[in-house]
């Protein structure tokens, strides 16, 4: 992939998420906080991956990586489901 | 490989949707919920694209962080929800610096570019993971609470960012050796010490905001180390959720971010001894209370810290429903800071069965304290401290306040007469209008039920 294509992606993303962000309202802030927690865990995926390349030094670092981003990624969806469950009308 | 980069680009979508129906609560829930069927397409994606996987260690990692990830999901309470997140996010940088770091010892794509994206992942990633450890245990009470200043502490923080800054340039142009790595590794692990025990508990709204950004940051530089969109999006996404939450917080509190990382509240200011006037309260029984509450219409709770910490939530919801059954209005004002985190005290209150319709932020509940017949602040003093308004000598001058001195009448509810964060004296406490009902916020409330029960 060209550079100056992720760069554009990059920034593109940015601009999104200002976007969408700014609606959340206050009230709905730490569930937004721990559930984009659980969406960066996304770094899932880099730590399958690490597990494969880097020889045996590069699986265990791998191996660690999918701990803590499953922890971020289970945890994170967990806890702001609980949370946002709590949220009720009258 | 196309494949994977189309599942990678439909997760994003979902991320992008799930965040959106974050703009209410009534489809909040569905919105967590499409977030981590993306997660799920994403994950799977990954594990099917690509050949000669490392199934079972992948498999035995994934069940060990479900395991850890649940227990704490399920067991955490709604007061430690600051801790979790913060923790969270330290888990969060810490896969990033490690898939960097992994990458660093066997490039895919060995180039400059390359190495750079690989420094600047294992920089972030590595700072957020001990910079988040810090601000757990600051919240969970392992690391003392109050800011840790020392003299030449600003020098040397300097030091070690253009050590790194050196580190950084050299990893990337440095040849054969690994050594600048480890030394980067090593001083981005020290700088999110430093820069995290100098700031104080008050301020960790800020820190946690901020640091949430970090994680973001770490995966979208991961994402450039690996050329993968998935991450590059989710990264951004999360990047700037984190620096709009640590603008509200920093505004909430009137400082700059540069102020907060940087200068230590809480330690160096004086009580002032002998400045003025001293303020004559007039303090009032639960029963005068009561027969206050009874004549009044409408009547705004302003909840603070020192409610969640004195767990009388419940206590307080028990006596709206009371008062709304007598046909009163109720309704809460939630100060941006009032918890530990952004939103916190709305989650507290939610988990309280604090019907959301009821819970009005600052913009919204400021114009309704005009024709407000009661006010009843409970634990909470400087968001609602009048000098911030006028008095251009207090440290809160210019903080945005909850105007509960425009009600008619206002209930302040302290365990005693000590002053708050800043460490300043509340004017409100001796207004005309103002009632001092001292003792703990769930025994008050508790016979302040009782006596509403008995009128």
């Amino acid at each position: 992939m060209d550079m100056i294509n992720i760069f554009t992606v990059f920034i593109l993303a940015i601009f999104v998420g200002f976007e969408i962000i700014t609606k959340v309202p206050p009230t709905l802030h730490t569930p937004l906080m721990s559930g984009s927690n659980a969406i960066s865990g996304i770094a899932i995926v880099g730590a399958i991956i690490a597990t494969k390349v880097g020889g045996e030094l590069g699986t265990w670092l791998g191996f660690i990586a999918v701990i803590f981003a499953t922890v971020n990624v289970v945890g994170g969806f967990m806890v702001t489901d609980r949370m946002l469950k709590m949220f009720k009308r009258k | 490989m196309e494949y994977t980069n189309i599942a990678y680009v439909l997760a994003a979508i979902l991320f992008i949707l799930g965040i959106k129906r974050l703009s209410s609560p009534k489809t909040a829930r569905s919105g967590n919920t499409i977030a981590s069927v993306g997660m799920l397409i994403a994950i799977v994606a990954t594990l099917v694209s690509y050949d000669l996987l490392n199934f079972q260690t992948i498999a035995i990692g994934m069940i060990i962080g479900t395991i850890i990830g649940a227990f704490f999901a399920i067991k955490v309470e709604m007061t430690q929800m600051p801790q979790m997140v913060a923790i969270f996010n330290g888990f969060g940088g810490g896969a990033s610096a490690l898939v960097a770091a992994a990458e660093y010892f066997n490039p895919a794509n060995p180039s400059t570019f390359n190495s750079a994206t690989i420094a600047i992942s294992v920089f972030v990633g590595t700072l957020t993971f001990t910079g988040s450890f810090i601000a757990f245990g600051k919240l969970q009470g392992f690391v003392s609470g109050k800011p840790i200043v020392f003299p030449g502490q600003k020098i040397m923080n300097a030091l070690i960012a253009i050590c790194l800054v050196l580190l950084g340039i050299y990893t990337v142009i440095g040849g054969e050796t690994d050594s600048y790595f480890y030394g980067l590794v090593a001083l981005a692990a020290l700088i999110g010490i430093t820069l995290t025990i100098p700031i104080g508990g008050a301020d960790m709204p800020v820190v946690i905001s901020l640091l949430n950004s970090y994680s973001g940051v770490a995966a979208a530089a991961t994402g450039f180390v690996l050329l993968n969109n998935g991450l590059i999006i989710s990264g951004a996404l999360v990047g700037a959720s984190g620096l709009i939450l640590t603008n509200i917080m920093c505004k909430g509190m009137n400082r700059s971010l540069a102020n907060v990382i940087f200068g230590a509240v809480g330690l160096v200011q004086e009580t002032p001894g002998g400045d003025g006037k001293q303020i004559q309260v007039k303090s009032a029984s639960t029963e005068e209370a009561a027969m206050i509450l009874e004549a009044a219409e409408k009547i705004i709770v302003v909840p603070g810290y020192g409610l969640a910490v004195a767990q009388a939530q419940h206590a307080i919801r028990e006596i709206a429903d009371f008062l709304e059954n007598m046909g009163k209005k109720v309704l809460y004002a939630i100060h941006p800071v009032a918890g530990r985190m952004p939103g916190h005290m709305n989650v507290l209150l939610a988990e309280a069965n604090v019907p959301y319709e009821q819970l009005l932020d600052l913009d919204q509940i400021n114009p309704e304290f005009e024709d407000c017949d009661v006010a009843i602040v409970l634990g909470a003093n400087d968001v609602v401290n009048p000098a911030a308004r006028h008095d251009t000598s207090s440290p809160i001058y210019g903080m945005p306040i909850l105007d509960v001195d425009k009600s008619k009448t206002v209930l302040v509810n302290k365990r005693t007469m000590n002053p708050g964060f800043a460490g300043i004296q509340n004017e409100l406490f001796g207004f005309d209008n103002t009632l001092m009902v001292f003792g703990d916020a769930k025994a008050m409330l508790t016979d302040l039920h009782k006596d509403l029960k008995e009128l």
